[in-house]
């Protein structure tokens, strides 16, 4: 339920200038900010891309494989549990432990950049539940 | 991130959010942007009968500067596996000790000690995800079930599998040792020697080596982490106490005044020690 139309495969960064997000066609300052459609056409970092895609991607590539291997059930079968697990979560603005979707992954047993670097427990920024909630929905 | 609102949790990682304002800025301040600390370095290992040799030099350099002297480049993976890390400094800290994490998860979850090539395929996967932004070349060498093995990894993802292998910034100097004194079986002093000689081959010729060379052997019995095994010649004589004796001013004249003191006011408060 609270998945809402903003949990796709993200094929590049939002470019604002182009395609804003506001309601009427236009940037809606108010909400997401100033635009400036160099800093958004181009990912600044060469790494900004494929950092954000590298687990859709590495999904993509082993589903595949698998479906070639073993059949169409396997994928099948692995993503309905991906899905069931993925929606045990807290409200949006909650910090929300992911057990079973980390074990389905095997993230419970390793360590990566992601566990060390900027975890979201610390963030400096706090989101507001309500505005969070809304985007979650795709109310805003 | 321009607002005070956050739409949604920021994810966990690497961050570009200032990306673009770095490479703004870094056209505007030009020399003043802090340079990173990277080990400019000359590292070895080499395959002898009952095990791997593995060596490192101890200066770490930041642009012309020497930034530590006694850098540790020979870090602990796991009991039978080292590396040594050639590159920019933090990576090649971070790289390793994420490494050393996984391993041992690994040989808590299945009770057994890792295999280098498991440590090879983590490090390999995990650069190439990066695709050279992280600066680390290492060279793991280790003794498990299956024999003695030593790997190379570029900062890009590449594996190298040799019996004798140098890298760094004095990579060329080193080889230019090993090649030359290589043989397959060699004795275990004879290897300390050879990798010695590489270290300090690179050490004379490359600015950005120097100091102590540290040397590691790792054998089926155990590891010998050796630091330092040469001390360089050119150790500075700093002293590390400043504090002069009493008598090194002469004293020309004394006056003792003594200072008298009145009680005032005296007041008593009880303390609750309950």
């Amino acid at each position: 339920m609270l998945n809402g139309r903003r949990g796709f495969l993200k094929d590049s960064v939002p470019v604002a200038g182009l395609c804003p997000q506001g309601a009427y066609g236009i940037q809606d300052c108010l909400r997401s900010g100033f635009s400036s459609v160099k800093n958004e056409l181009l990912p600044s970092h060469p790494l900004e891309l494929s950092e954000k895609n590298f687990q859709p991607n590495k999904d993509k590539m082993n589903f595949s494989t698998l479906r070639n291997i073993q059949g169409l059930h396997a994928p099948l079968k692995l993503q309905m549990e991906y899905r069931a697990a993925r929606q045990i979560q807290r409200l949006p603005f909650l910090p929300s432990s992911n057990l079973a979707l980390d074990t389905l992954r095997g993230n419970d047993e390793s360590i990566g950049f992601e566990d060390i670097l900027c975890d979201p427990a610390q963030s400096e920024m706090m989101g507001e539940p309500h505005l969070m909630v809304e985007y979650n929905l795709g109310l805003l | 991130m321009a607002l005070s609102n956050v739409l949604h949790a920021p994810a966990a990682g690497f961050n570009f959010d200032h990306a673009a304002r770095n490479a703004e800025l870094e056209g505007l301040f030009d020399a003043q942007i802090p340079k990173p600390v990277k080990t400019g370095t000359t590292i070895a290992g080499v395959v002898f009968k009952d095990g791997v040799v593995l060596g490192a030099d101890t200066r770490a350099t930041s642009s012309e500067v020497v930034a530590d002297k006694m850098c540790s480049k020979i870090h602990y993976i796991a009991p039978n596996i080292y590396c040594c890390g050639a590159g920019t400094a933090a990576d090649t800290e971070k790289t390793t000790e994420l490494l050393s994490s996984n391993l041992t998860i690994f040989s808590l979850n299945s009770g057994r000690n890792p295999r280098v090539v498991m440590a090879v395929n983590i490090l390999q996967e995990m650069l190439y995800r990066y695709h050279g932004q992280i600066g680390a070349s290492l060279i793991l060498g280790g003794v498990d079930c299956t024999g003695n093995h030593l790997y190379t990894v570029g900062p890009y993802g590449s594996v190298n599998t040799m019996p004798y292998l140098a890298m760094g910034s004095g990579d060329l100097a080193a080889l230019g040792i090993l090649e030359d004194g290589y043989k397959p079986d060699l004795e275990l002093d004879k290897a300390k020697e050879l990798v010695r000689a590489a270290i300090h081959a690179g050490v004379m010729n490359d600015l950005a080596s120097g100091n102590n060379i540290d040397i590691c052997v790792l054998t089926r019995g155990g590891v010998d982490h050796i630091r330092p095994y040469q001390v360089s010649q050119y150790k500075d004589k700093r002293k590390t106490k400043y504090k002069y004796g009493a008598g090194t001013t002469a004293v020309l004249t004394e006056k003792v005044v003594p200072v008298k003191l009145e009680v005032v006011e005296e007041t008593v408060q009880r303390m609750d020690t309950a």
